[in-house]
């Protein structure tokens, strides 16, 4: 099947350009010293397993975001120059001729990049919460459904990145796709603030940003099953002083979001296949 | 890529027509934004002939080799390829295609891309060896199976190119400027290669700018000049039956040379004059007129049109 032969060239691509190696080199690097770090908190002088948990929580959090970040920034590099690049290098020349439709082409690249976001979320993820578990004792309430949102993140933005791809060089599309992320990131610190204090065109102004690109309501979709019920509970105690904070979710993606970002992903992918299927080579 | 919407059903002896060739286009165009790079291409390729594509840089060659393959869309006209509209996903399965500008992927060995090729071809697992060792072998790269492209030269990767584009036994090959990168046994090579296709019923659609080689292996041509046709035939056709002859003269007055005008279109060069369409039996009669005009006649040399000649002589029509 010619998808999943595009597929399968994709990760080759990713392992033999020792792009896998390095990543994971450097995530097993991280996670030892994170790990270490998160060790050093039960030692520390007066601290009581409150506290521990207290600060192992709102860290697990911070080290969640810099994994996300590095999975949205990796797979938009990788995703943007996908297209574009082997339409310059002259490689979609000698492969598209073939019996193969351009939309298997672009589907089986989606599909690799896809299988390799959630390869690296759920095994760094994975990894970085044991370290933290055997360090302190403390794991997140559901692990699973955060990896889920934050490898998430990673496929909206790769999708949006493939899109690009398949009409811009990969600079430009490159840089369009992380412009737009940490625009949707500020959009919801917009959001929050909002909401907080109760001022619709802000609360319009992130909303609208969430439904454009939806990946920092994704990452806060993560956070919130990163969040133990008793932070939970402080945080809304406090109110508006957690305004505005883009490490805490008060509450879970309600299911029409979620269902409009498997149509937002679905769009993005015809709009993709439309645009590669009419571009002149 | 979607089948161009220009293209409609054939009725049955149109269909019959352009089943029995290799490639058929009437009318083909394209157009990118304002730029006009195929203005009404209409011609024929026969079933297991070697077919030349020639034409000066930015005529158009290489737009029609790619909607011919499917990597562009016409924005008007239609075309068949193997019978069937150009696009056609199946009818890919029967091609083999060289691209002008091309590369692949460089972290992939030679033995690697072929097998690629033919796993996107469709081939039978079970013959992917032999394909691959037989394709190896006629371009010459069986010593760098197991390389990796990167390593390769450019010629190295237009011989593996030329490879892949002879996998699976295609019934058309066509071919972008195969020779471009390489050196003179490279070309030889290359000429071998299309000898053996066309006698093994394969036709091979051959774009170049490379007069020779043209000249050499093709037995029809087409001379394309701002995306069209401008003549097309077999070589005598496009060459023409009369030659020239060049005749060495001193003593002759310029009232002489006018003289000898209706004999062909002359050419002056001072002592040596050269007389074309003119046919072998009125040399003497030439030579006959020259004395009686004066002149001193010392060399006379039938000269054969050559490709390049009669190319440089139909653009130069064409701008006219």
């Amino acid at each position: 099947m010619p998808l999943l032969t595009i597929a399968r060239l994709t990760i080759l691509e990713a392992s033999r350009r020792k792009l896998l190696l390095a990543l994971g080199v450097l995530t097993v690097v991280v996670i030892l010293l994170t790990s270490w770090g998160f060790s050093r908190l039960p030692t520390m002088n007066n601290v009581t397993p409150a506290e521990v948990r207290l600060a192992s929580s709102q860290l697990t959090i911070l080290v969640a975001f810099m994994f996300s970040g590095v999975l949205a920034l990796g797979s938009t590099l990788v995703a943007a120059p996908s297209i574009a690049s082997d339409i310059e290098s002259g490689i979609a020349l000698a492969i598209l001729p073939r019996p193969i439709r351009r939309s298997e082409v672009l589907m089986g690249k989606w599909l690799g990049l896809a299988a390799l976001v959630i390869l690296y979320a759920v095994a760094s993820g994975l990894l970085e919460l044991l370290g933290i578990w055997l360090a302190t004792g403390y794991t997140p309430p559901n692990p699973v459904a955060a990896l889920a949102f934050v490898a998430a993140e990673g496929i909206i933005l790769m999708t949006l990145a493939l899109l690009l791809s398949t009409r811009l060089a990969p600079m430009t599309g490159g840089v369009i796709a992380l412009v737009l992320f940490f625009v949707a990131w500020i959009g919801g610190i917009a959001l929050a603030i909002g909401q907080a204090f109760a001022n619709d065109t802000i609360i319009n102004i992130g909303v609208g940003s969430r439904l454009l690109i939806p990946t920092d309501a994704l990452w806060h979709g993560a956070i919130f099953y990163l969040e133990p019920s008793e932070i939970l509970a402080a945080a809304r105690a406090a109110g508006r002083a957690r305004a505005g904070n883009p490490f805490f979710a008060d509450q879970p993606l309600p299911l029409t979001y979620l269902a409009w970002v498997v149509a937002w992903l679905a769009g993005l992918l015809a709009l993709a296949n439309w645009s590669f299927a009419r571009r002149d080579l | 890529m979607q089948r161009p919407s220009t293209n409609r059903n054939l009725n049955p002896s149109e269909a019959a027509d352009a089943a029995s060739l290799a490639v058929h286009t009437q009318d083909l165009a394209k157009r990118y934004g304002k730029t006009v790079a195929l203005s009404g291409l209409t011609m024929s390729v026969r079933r297991a002939e070697v077919f030349g594509f020639l034409g000066p840089n930015g005529a158009g060659k290489t737009t029609a080799v790619k909607l011919l393959v499917g990597l562009a869309l016409p924005t008007a006209g239609e075309g068949w390829v193997l019978g069937a509209p150009i696009g056609d996903l199946q009818t890919r399965r029967r091609l083999g295609y060289l691209p002008e500008l091309f590369r692949y992927q460089g972290w992939m060995k030679a033995r690697e891309v072929l097998g690629l090729h033919c796993e996107l071809s469709g081939l039978p697992r079970a013959e992917w060896r032999t394909e691959i060792d037989s394709a190896l072998n006629t371009v010459g790269l069986a010593d760098r199976a197991d390389d990796k492209v990167e390593g390769f030269s450019k010629g190295m990767q237009q011989r593996l190119g030329l490879g892949v584009a002879l996998l699976g036994r295609p019934e058309l090959v066509l071919l972008d400027e195969p020779t471009s990168a390489l050196d003179p046994v490279g070309r030889h090579d290359v000429r071998e290669i299309i000898r053996h296709l066309k006698a093994r019923g394969t036709a091979v659609f051959l774009n170049s700018h490379l007069l020779s080689e043209v000249e050499q292996i093709c037995d029809r041509l087409a001379v394309v000049d701002h995306g069209r046709v401008i003549a097309n035939g077999t070589m005598s056709q496009i060459l023409g039956q009369d030659g020239a002859v060049r005749v060495r003269v001193t003593g002759l007055e310029l009232a002489g040379r006018v003289a000898l005008g209706h004999f062909g279109n002359l050419e002056d060069e001072g002592e040596w004059l050269t007389f074309r369409g003119l046919s072998t039996d009125r040399v003497p009669d030439l030579v006959a007129e020259i004395v009686h005009q004066g002149g001193r006649v010392y060399a006379v040399e039938p000269r054969h049109e050559t490709l390049e000649d009669r190319f440089l002589q139909l653009l130069k029509e064409q701008d006219q």
